[in-house]
């Protein structure tokens, strides 16, 4: 496989964001494109990922190519998906060997209307969306079989709440009143609005870029059925066909950005992965406190680069999912080593 | 700028084309409106509620659809306080996943009860069809506690 690294990231995200999506993009592209100092002309693919039902219209990533400067022509394409997939693209790319360098961006905009009415009629249109359960709703299914089943313990649900700072510690945790029984609001994840912006380089170039790129080693993503009762409500098993693709297993990670909107998921992710439960280094930024549909992933992986670039770890994981119940999973390994 | 001046039009969100919903989902539709639940038969036996065209597992073409019952068990639940808009209940009641009898695979829908303390995993509820049935999923007004829909 041809040795593709992250060279650059930026990102931001707000709970309530008054720019619109270019005005969001615009600085964070920029700022990726100076800080490896290419121009949109010497990036060979850009590749993006947000939500046309969030934005409410047909192709609005369309609209966001302004951010970008699509004069003179890009070759570009566009995944209806987290950010995390778009990179996906891009790597599959950088491997058939027609580019060198890449631009992947993702965004997510939800405070202008309601992020659970978007993720609702992303159920199926004939059994369930029609009973429009909410997202809290759907995981909190998961989260009782897997209380009831002792899979899993309160105690790991406050344990992951204090760790991502939705409270201070257990009492506040248990103080709280429920929100979708059994859950709490420290359980379920605050939605932001935000977006993510990176450059991604082949072996040769991106040595020029960065001092010390974030080498993708390992990169797969599966899904399960979207069928809610053909699926064991205790295991993920994309998750773990994903991550024994990526080779997440073959070495010790130093720090695991995982993608886990509700403490139940991130619970039951790291029994899955064998992650531990209370890592010693964990994300400085939990997708609990600032979940940005369409870019949480990607935010992950920048994260992940992020933590190889300042030598604060050495070999990372970022794992993105996407749909009711984790249905999709991707897992990236990255590490300072080519390997 | 005053917010009445502003120029403003209204978004409608649609999606104007119709679908057939085809064999399987189709017979099941058409079921319900017979007020019977139909599952389909995967090759290891088992049968799969509300059924797919295929096997969400295997990915094989599922063809031999059977009736199953109408009366079943709580697999997991859900209190829901505050319904949705949307929602096609506007009382608090309970999402959980059902198991129906000589099914396989459990799937959502409400049980009405009137308080979270009345719900159980493990406890049995029959389906309450809509006086009108039209094949769509709405046709079972929800699950109730087994004994209270024979009362």
């Amino acid at each position: 496989m041809r040795k593709v690294a992250i060279v650059s990231a930026a990102s931001r995200q707000e709970e309530k964001m008054l720019d619109n999506e270019v005005e969001l993009m615009v600085p964070l592209i920029s700022k990726v494109r100076e800080e490896t100092g290419l121009d949109q002309t010497e990036i060979g693919f850009t590749c993006s990922g947000s939500s046309d039902f969030l934005a409410g219209q047909a192709f609005s990533f369309v609209m966001t190519l302004d951010a970008v400067g699509p004069v003179p022509p890009i070759s570009e394409s566009h995944v209806e998906m987290d950010g995390a997939w778009a990179l996906y693209e891009t790597w599959v790319k950088f491997q058939m060997g027609v580019i060198d360098t890449a631009l992947v961006y993702s965004y997510g905009k939800p405070s202008p209307g309601s992020l659970q009415d978007v993720l609702s009629t992303q159920l199926d249109p004939y059994y369930v969306a029609p009973l429009w359960p909410d997202a809290h709703a759907i995981a909190a299914l998961q989260a009782r079989h897997l209380l009831e089943k002792e899979e899993i313990s309160l105690q790991h649900l406050a344990d992951c709440a204090v760790r991502a700072g939705t409270v201070e510690n257990h009492e506040e945790y248990y103080e709280q009143q429920i929100l979708a029984d059994p859950l709490r609001p420290a359980d379920c994840p605050t939605y932001a609005d935000g977006g993510v912006a990176m450059i991604l380089a082949a072996e040769g170039k991106a040595e020029e870029l960065c001092e010390k790129p974030a080498w993708i080693t390992g990169i797969d993503h599966r899904i399960d059925t979207h069928h809610f009762g053909a699926r064991n409500l205790s295991t993920i098993p994309s998750a773990k066909k994903a991550a024994e693709k990526a080779g997440v297993h073959k070495a010790d990670i130093d720090l695991a950005e995982i993608h886990t909107a509700y403490t139940v998921h991130d619970v039951l992710l790291r029994k899955e992965l064998n992650l531990p439960l209370n890592p010693e280094k964990s994300s400085k930024n939990h997708p609990i406190k600032a979940e940005t549909l369409m870019a949480s992933g990607l935010l992950r992986i920048a994260e992940a680069a992020r933590a190889i670039w300042d030598q604060e770890a050495n070999r990372t994981l970022a794992h993105a999912t996407s749909g009711p119940l984790m249905q999709q999973n991707l897992m990236c390994v990255l590490s300072g080593e080519k390997e | 700028m005053n917010p009445e001046e502003r120029l403003s039009a209204p978004i409608v969100l649609e999606y104007p084309f119709t679908r057939t919903t085809g064999p399987v989902i189709g017979a099941f539709m058409t079921g319900l409106r017979e007020k019977i639940i139909l599952g389909i038969k995967r090759d290891d036996g088992t049968v799969l509620v509300p059924p797919t065209e295929y096997d969400p597992v295997t990915s094989k073409a599922l063809t031999e659809m059977v009736e199953v019952g109408q009366t079943g068990e709580v697999t997991t639940w859900t209190w829901v306080e505050n319904p949705r808009d949307q929602s096609p209940w506007d009382s608090p009641h309970a999402l959980a996943m059902i198991l129906l009898d000589g099914s396989d695979t459990p799937f959502l829908h409400a049980v009405l009860v009137e308080e979270p303390d009345h719900m159980k995993t493990g406890m049995r509820v029959s389906i309450k069809w809509k006086k009108e049935t039209e094949g769509h999923i709405q046709d079972i007004e929800g699950f109730v506690p087994e004994k209270e829909n024979h009362a």
